[in-house]
């Protein structure tokens, strides 16, 4: 029998040994009000500082920039909607790229404005500029969560002086951060900490406001009583991906571009995304003929867990809109992401395992 | 406009719309058109995918008389 594998990192990676030794010692201590004086609320205080000052560093930024939200969407929630809030007299239009997670969208609809603009995408799902000016807010983000390109933040045509929300949660601690933005969000159970912890990066001078309901200030992009435990095994868990960063991204592209090809030599598969500027652990490819549904359930019975875009596959039952919008096939589609431990002997697994099911099911339906 | 071969995918979801497609195509000559009319919006962007993979001609979608795209394929090979 081959081993089995988790290929669905990019939905969540299992939590890193480094976050859960952190999160077993935090939890006897860090139970306290950090907003109190007595001793247990100055220890609490202490380790979420120390939570916030190990991700600074970890991304680059200042630590009094850096807030932690309950999860990456209310970090994306609460980043691009205080850009609005920060700038009423910009108006309330944003412009975002057509592959943008769900959370952005779901942000943007709740606030609906006829003026909000869609940037197109090329077939890669690279975001194409210019992006006109006078909006209150862009948001792109920094890597395509469903396809793995990168998006040429650096290289986009933005105009002057309005604000950028990069959505980083499908990059943050594997990739350096792009240097434009003024407002990042990201999510630690996609790095490997523990689910229920986002991180909100507000840069110094960015016109930035609550755009929801407030309370006594603990810091004041942040909201309700912290996870004190959670927010620093994140930290732990961000310092160890940083850390061993390179390692693993070398072995995780190699084996991404051996699926890569694999894929590509099954008869009329298509993978889709950017080849080389990608994130290093994720590739997605579509198998035409073959439902998204089915592919799944039975690669999952061979103990590959893998996600798919499939509209079978999706909650909603409508396509992929990331799929959609780069003109790919949207049926039969697999995400495969390997977490930092995929081994070798999983891919081959895996690779024997798919041209069997595609075929299988194809031959179901009479193909 | 008038196709060689109308395929009636109505109430199919995907991938059955372009897995008729893909069947049947072969039953006009090349130069041929064919028209599958489908209520399943995956096929917005998957009949269009399949021209590009297969190596066939998307032509486009016209509006059927019950108002279902209609999506049009010349067979090109």
């Amino acid at each position: 029998m081959p081993p089995s594998a988790y290929l669905d990192a990019a939905s969540s990676e299992p939590l890193h040994p480094a976050a859960r030794d952190t999160l077993l010692a935090a939890l006897d201590r860090g139970y306290a009000d950090p907003r109190r004086l007595h001793g247990p609320g100055r220890d609490a205080r202490l380790l979420l500082d120390n939570a916030r000052a190990v991700v600074a560093e970890c991304l680059g930024v200042r630590p009094d920039e850096v807030s932690f939200t309950h999860s990456g969407t209310e970090a994306v929630h609460r980043g691009l909607l205080g850009l609005r809030a920060g700038r009423p007299w910009a108006g309330s239009a944003v412009a975002y790229s057509a592959v943008e997670h769900s959370a952005v969208l779901h942000a943007l609809e709740w606030t609906r404005s006829e003026d909000h603009v869609v940037l197109p995408v090329d077939r890669l799902g690279r975001v194409t500029g210019p992006v006109p000016a006078g909006l209150a807010a862009v948001a792109v983000q920094s890597a395509n969560h469903e396809v793995g390109t990168l998006q040429p933040l650096d290289r986009l045509d933005l105009p002057d002086r309005t604000p950028l929300f990069v959505d980083a949660g499908a990059s943050m601690g594997r990739l350096p951060l792009p240097d434009r933005w003024d407002v990042l969000a990201g999510s630690a159970h996609k790095w490997g900490g523990p689910a229920g912890v986002g991180v909100l990066v507000v840069r110094k001078g960015t016109f930035w406001a609550n755009a929801f309901p407030g309370e006594d200030p603990l810091d004041e992009s942040a909201t309700g009583f912290p996870n004190v435990p959670a927010a620093l095994a994140a930290a732990a868990a961000l310092r160890a991906v940083v850390a061993e960063r390179d390692e693993v991204n070398a072995r995780q592209f190699a084996l991404i571009d051996r699926i890569r090809a694999a894929a590509a030599a099954v008869p009329d598969v298509e993978v889709v995304g950017d080849p080389v500027d990608r994130l290093p652990h994720l590739v997605t490819f579509s198998c035409l003929y073959v439902d998204g549904e089915a592919l799944v359930t039975e690669l999952d019975r061979r103990g590959y867990g893998v996600a798919s875009g499939s509209a079978c596959t999706a909650s909603t039952l409508t396509p992929s809109r990331v799929l959609e919008a780069m003109g790919v096939l949207t049926h039969g589609n697999v995400r495969v992401s390997l977490t930092r431990d995929t081994t070798d002997e999983q891919v081959d697994g895996f690779l024997a395992a798919l041209p069997q099911v595609v075929r299988d099911i194809r031959a179901e339906a009479g193909l | 406009m008038t196709a060689d071969l109308e395929l009636d995918c109505r109430g199919m979801l995907c991938p059955l719309p372009v897995i008729e497609l893909g069947k049947r195509y072969t039953e006009v000559p090349v130069g041929g058109l064919v028209a599958v009319a489908a209520t399943d919006v995956a096929a917005r962007t998957d009949v269009p995918a399949w021209c590009r993979m297969r190596g066939q001609e998307y032509v486009g979608v016209e509006p059927a008389a019950d108002g279902v795209p209609r999506y049009l394929v010349r067979r090109a090979s």
